[in-house]
Order: structure tokens, then sequence, then C-alpha cells
């Protein structure tokens, strides 16, 4: 008996030792290449880069997206036959849940689509798992191709902190825009022009209130999606670049301001004059706009991803437009940014390699390819020939607000926990569970306890 | 030559040699859950994102989770959620029992089948149909208007005095399959002398119940009530399928913050920490419920 206790002992104590000793994460050995190549060891010239084979993770799943990328890939195989890609692609939920795991692992891939938040892309930059593409943008032209605010929403600062500013880590292909779906039909049949500005807008949805219809169509059970709306609407109050720093997480912004309690309260007055479907908060997202191409409701504050579902649905009996703009002749503020950026992994074989594949999948040409396939493409949207109607407004849309300067970012993107925390903080304040003053409070206690840090 | 003697006595004997036999299962056993456990532990001590070396981070992940008022919250939650996936299907199940037992029901194999049969079904898909049952437009809402109570009907999912309940009956319906199977296998084997015994004293249907029936099927109370109590603490996918967590922060429950903090938010540590905290408590309940009912049975 008592050696068997020496020996609980002996495993006790060894037991400690381990557990202090080899913390998690130690084993793999980051490779110490920080420092991005310079400019001029950039090889572009990707036919002479012998024999490479790509292993590239996408989440391009679904119809056009799918379509988009096999053409692509195709096209570059066929162009560099010296490249041989291998695709591995998954949806978004399987995408984000492994990355994580993959990029650590020893057999991690060349090229993967990260996306633009914290959580995925800061993460990842943090832990030098990917590569600094500076050099490649001036080598390849990016800079110039990609304006500012598209860069921006791929960008960090090489220590991962600083989002929407600092070194280019991906290229994103597509680009996302909220703005306002409406029953053109319907519009038509109570009398309303499409409104032009938020007073307009708000006569609208008084006439279709007393006309018997739901107004604005919401299905927030997921509670994710009334972030859109309030996206919009704090695009009506509130200045650009105020909406920027909060929503990229940088310093210096602030939530409890008169503009972002405006916005808060206009949200509330909507719910207070019922200008939204009953039982919002317990509606699924999908059935809720599956109902509006069957007729329910008038406008759905949405993004562009609905536009292929939608403009199936209801052809040309569906519009879509930006929000107004804050007062008349001003640009449009509005929530927006690109699909999920293409980044290269440090254990990327050959860098030179996964960059002149960035650059085709991203090439004007691409944008074409994109654009025949009912994407969005992310730049020269105005250039390309949109599948059908919703389809060029969406274009039209998007190429406005991404050259006037009018997108910012999605404001879950700001901290690590804002996705929830606005989430939640939203159906509170849909459901009158809180007052604006109080929904912003807790807003800006996420973002100051992330940027005070 | 003295032969060392021949051991007697029952196969394993010695000590060493009846551990042997138990090794191959154990190193399974140790592989696949004894390891994970540990490590879980061990992750558990550490501040880790998943993908930096961690740092030590001591008993400070333990602090969090007693302190931080909305993971507190989770596990107060899953208590709601036990009386609506283990008592409330317990007294069904025993009620629904003692009926089909005792009125020799015609074609009691297709009843007991029917009520299994949530048990069957993916919890995902009781998910998504529970759902669409409790949608702004659903069929509870339907229900309620057409008999003229629409005054009542809401976006349960999305109401905050409602969400939970809501959830938890889904459970209660699910469960109550389980349980009712389980007492009735139970009551199959009541010696029918206890009965007739009790019928000679005079006993009606209800005493009948409590004298004979419920003390007889204390043993099979105590498997239903462990299986569905860790049931109750561990649900996942329905919280993850019906509501994230919402209205607000309403219905969130330990494993479903296991996953929010492991690959929403990368604090792999922190959701070690929630998850040995859930084993913990399962472990404790599961214990409590198989001594009392092990006594009782004795």
């Amino acid at each position: 008996m008592i050696h068997i206790r020496r020996s609980l002992v002996g495993l006790g104590l060894g037991a400690a030792l381990a557990l202090s000793a080899c913390a998690p994460g130690g084993s793999s050995s980051t490779t110490d290449e920080s420092s991005a190549p310079a400019p001029g060891a950039v090889k572009t010239d990707a036919a002479a880069l012998g024999d490479v084979t790509l292993t590239v993770w996408d989440q391009e799943v679904r119809g056009g997206q799918e379509k988009q990328m096999s053409t692509l890939n195709a096209e570059f195989q066929k162009k560099y036959p010296n490249i041989t890609i291998k695709r591995v692609s998954r949806s978004f939920d399987d995408l984000v849940k492994t990355l994580r795991l993959a990029l650590t692992g020893a057999d991690a891939p060349d090229v993967v689509q990260a996306n633009n938040t914290r959580s995925q892309m800061g993460e990842f930059v943090k832990a030098n798992q990917l590569v600094n593409l500076d050099p490649y943008a001036v080598a390849y032209g990016w800079d110039k191709r990609y304006p500012q605010s598209v860069r921006n929403v791929a960008s960090y600062s090489p220590d991962g902190k600083t989002f929407g500013s600092g070194s280019l880590f991906g290229m994103p292909q597509v680009g996302e825009v909220v703005g306002i779906f409406y029953n053109d039909a319907k519009l038509k049949t109570l009398g309303i022009n499409p409104p032009k500005t938020w007073a307009e807008f708000d006569a609208a949805l008084a006439t279709a209130k007393s006309k018997g219809e739901v107004p604005l169509v919401l299905g927030n059970l997921e509670k994710w999606p009334a972030g859109h709306v309030f996206g919009v609407v704090q695009g009506r109050f509130t200045k650009a670049d105020d909406i920027r720093k909060l929503g990229f997480g940088q310093s210096g912004g602030n939530w409890v301001t008169p503009e972002n309690t405006k916005a808060a309260q206009a949200l509330v007055d909507w719910v207070d004059k019922g200008y939204f479907n009953s039982g919002f908060n317990g509606q699924d997202y999908d059935p809720a706009w599956q109902g509006f191409t069957k007729g329910q409701g008038l406008f759905l504050i949405a993004g562009s991803w609905l536009q292929a579902d939608l403009s199936a649905a209801m052809k040309t009996d569906v519009k879509f437009m930006l929000p107004p703009a804050p007062e008349a002749g001003g640009t449009a503020v509005t929530t927006g940014g690109s699909g999920l950026p293409f980044a290269i992994t440090q254990k990327a074989k050959n860098k030179d390699a996964a960059a002149a594949y960035i650059n085709f999948i991203t090439s004007p040409e691409a944008m074409k390819v994109l654009a025949d396939n009912g994407n969005l493409p992310v730049v020269e949207t105005a250039a390309q020939k949109a599948p059908d109607a919703l389809a060029t407004d969406v274009f039209t849309a998007f190429g406005t607000v991404s050259e006037d300067n009018g997108l910012v970012p999605y404001l879950d993107w700001a901290t690590p926990t804002m996705g929830d925390t606005l989430g939640a903080t939203l159906q509170d304040l849909l459901a009158k569970k809180v007052t604006p003053q109080q929904a912003l409070e807790a807003l800006q206690k996420d973002y100051g306890d992330f940027t005070g840090q | 030559m003295a032969g060392r003697p021949r051991q007697l006595g029952p196969p394993g004997e010695p000590r060493r040699i009846g551990y042997l036999y138990v090794l191959p299962a154990f190193l399974v056993y140790a592989v696949f859950a004894l390891y994970p456990l540990l490590r879980a532990v061990h992750l558990s001590l550490f501040d880790w994102d998943g993908l930096t070396v961690g740092t030590w981070a001591g008993l400070s992940n333990y602090q969090e989770v007693l302190t931080d008022e909305r993971l507190r919250a989770s596990f107060g939650h899953a208590l709601v959620l036990m009386v609506f996936f283990a008592l409330i299907p317990l007294v069904v199940g025993l009620l629904l029992a003692a009926i089909l037992h005792r009125a020799s029901v015609r074609g009691l194999g297709f009843f007991r089948t029917v009520v299994f049969l949530p048990q069957v079904v993916a919890m995902v898909v009781i998910a998504v149909a529970w759902r669409r049952i409790y949608a702004p437009d659903g069929t509870i809402n339907s229900v309620l208007t057409s008999i003229g109570l629409e005054s009542w009907t809401r976006g349960w999912l999305g109401e905050y005095a409602f969400a939970l309940p809501a959830v938890g009956l889904i459970g209660t319906w699910f469960e109550s399959g389980l349980v009712t199977v389980l007492l009735l296998a139970g009551m199959g084997r009541i010696p029918p002398d206890l009965y007739e015994a009790a019928r000679l004293d005079g006993a009606g249907a209800v005493r009948e119940f409590f004298a004979v029936t419920l003390p007889s099927v204390r043993g099979e109370i105590a498997v239903a009530l462990t299986l569905t109590v860790i049931a109750a603490l561990k649900t996942f996918d329905l919280i993850y399928m019906t509501t994230s967590g919402g209205p607000g922060h309403t219905t969130t429950v330990p494993s479903y913050e296991v996953y929010r903090q492991a690959f929403e938010l990368g604090q792999v540590g922190l959701a070690c920490t929630i998850g040995v905290c859930l084993t913990v408590i399962i472990f404790a309940i599961s214990f409590v419920i198989t001594r009392v009912g092990d006594r009782v049975a004795d």
C-alpha cells in the first residue's frame, strides 16, 4: 500500500511539473520569416517558377461562386502548366472552424481564404501565419487597382492589433454592400415613388403602414441581421469616419454620442410605430426574405448576397437602392466590404507562385469572369455587365458607394466579441429591454475594453 | 523439484493478471476518454488562443467562470433545462407508462414506438422542425389564431420570457418517450401477484401505483434521470440550431459557451475550463442520482 501511495505522489508531482512546463502550442515552431520579402526579390513571372503544386482552400461552393472559381483555376493552369492547383473547397462554416487547426498543422495549405475579422485574419496575422502582401501589391500594381477603402478591409498592422490599416494581408475577389431591396410592383400599387431622401423614406414607411402593409421585413432570430439594419440607420446620422473607427475597433471612437443615440432611437421608433413584421426577434432570416419574395413587406434592408436569390424569385418586381444620403446631395454611407480575401500562408512552399495565383484570380479579366457568373466584382464594378436587372442595381450601387468612399465596415468586426455583443444588444434594444442609452453603453463597453488594452 | 504451488481461486487471481484482462479496454478508454479529459484540464490552466504559444494562467480561467455574469447565467439556464429535460419527462413518463401498463392497451407496441420515435431522429432535425413550429407564422401561432387567441401569438423563440421554456419543451418532448419506454420495461418485470395482493387489500389504482409500481421501478427512475440530466446539461445542438443563445443572452448554455469561446473567440483555455466545470457538475449530479437510486433499490 505504501509503495502505491508513493507512486501516486510521484505521479502527482510529475503531472504538476508537466502541466506547467509544456505550454500548448509550443511544439509547433513558427518559422522566423516575419520580415516580408524585399520588393526587388519578388518574382512575378509565374511561368519561370518551375514545377509547383499550390494547395488552395476556398469557400466558393455555391452556384456562381463555384463556377467563377473553377473557370479561373482552369484558365490559370492552362496559362501556367508548370503550376498545379490542388483545390480544397468547403463551406464557409467549415472553413472558419478548420482553418485555425490547418494553419498550425505540418501540412498547411499555401493559399487560403481567411475571413477579414479579428478572430480569423487578425489572429493569423498576430501568430505570424500569413504573408505580408505589400511587396506583391507594389509588384503587381494591386495598390493602384484596388482603392484604399477596399484594401483597408484586408489590412492589419503586422502585430495584428490594428485592423483597417497597415499592411495588406489578403486580396478579395468580390464586394458586399448592405442596402435596401424594395418590392417595386407593390410600391407602384401603393402610389409611392422610390424614396430619394430619408424624409421620403420615412413617409413611404408611414404610407405603407397606413395601407395595411408591413413596411420593413426583418428576421432576427439569428441575432446578426439587425446589425445590418442598424448599420444603415447609423449611416443616416453618424459620420463615415466615426463609424470606421468603431467598426475597425481603432481607438479614439465613441459609441455614446448624440449621433449614435439618434440612430438607436430611430430604430426604436420604427418598432414603436409597428413598421417591422411582428415577432421579428423570433423570425428566421431565410424565411423572412423568402416571405418578402412572396409579397410580404415593402422594404428589406439586407446585403448584396441576397441579390441572386431575390432576382430569381421576383424577376423585375424587386429593386435595390443605396440608403439615402444623410443630406440632399451628400454621399450615402452604408455597411459593406469584401468577400473573404485570399491570403498566403507562411508555410507556403513557393510564395511567388501563390502570389501569382492570387493576382490571376483578382485580375481585370477575373473581374469579368466574376460578373459573368453573377458575382459582385470588388473593383472595376461599373465596367462589368451585370447578368440581370437587380444585379445591375447592385453593381451600380456598389460602384457608387465604394468610389464615393461611403463604405463603412461591418460593426461586428470591431472586437472579437462584438458580433455577439452587437447581436444581443440590438435584440435587447428592439425588444425594448434596454433604452438606446443603455444599448450604446453596452456597445461602448465592449469597444472600450478592447481598444483600451 | 518442488513446483510452484498451483494457484487456486477464481480467474483473474492474482490481481496483476486480473488487471491484464482489463488492459485492452482500459487502453481504448484511456486514449479516447481519459487523455482528452486530462488534456482539457491541462489547457484550462492556460491562456491560449489555439495558435500561438499559450501562457500559464493558473486558476484565473476558473475564477472567470465563477465571476463572469454571462457564463454563470449559462449554468443557471442549464439547470432550468434540467427541469424540462428530466423532471417533467419523468412525471409524464410515469403517467404514460402506468396507463399503458395497467390498461392492457391494444397495439402497445405501436404506442411504444410512437413515443420513442423522437429519440431516433437527429437533434438537429428536431430543432429545425420546432423552429418552424415556433416561428411567428408557424404552427402554434396558426392554431392560436384559429381558436381566437390571436393576442397570444408571438415569435416564441424571440421573446425574452418564453425562449428558454420554449427550448425546454422541445427537450420534454424529446426525452418523454425514452423515459416512458424505460419505465414500461421496468413495470413489465413487476410480479403480478404484488398487484393481486394490493387489490385484495382493497387498494385502488392510485394507491396501487404508489404502493407497488413506484417502488418497483426506482432503479429505472435512477437510470432515466441520469440519462436525461446529462442530456440537459450538455445540450448544444438544440440551442445552436434554435436560438444561438438569444434573444439577448437568455438561452445560452455551458456547451454553447464552450463552442463560442473556442471557435468564435479563440479562447481555448477558457473554453476548456467551462468544459471541465460542466464535467464536474454532471459527474456530481449523476453520482448523487445513482447513489440515491441504489440505496433505495436495495
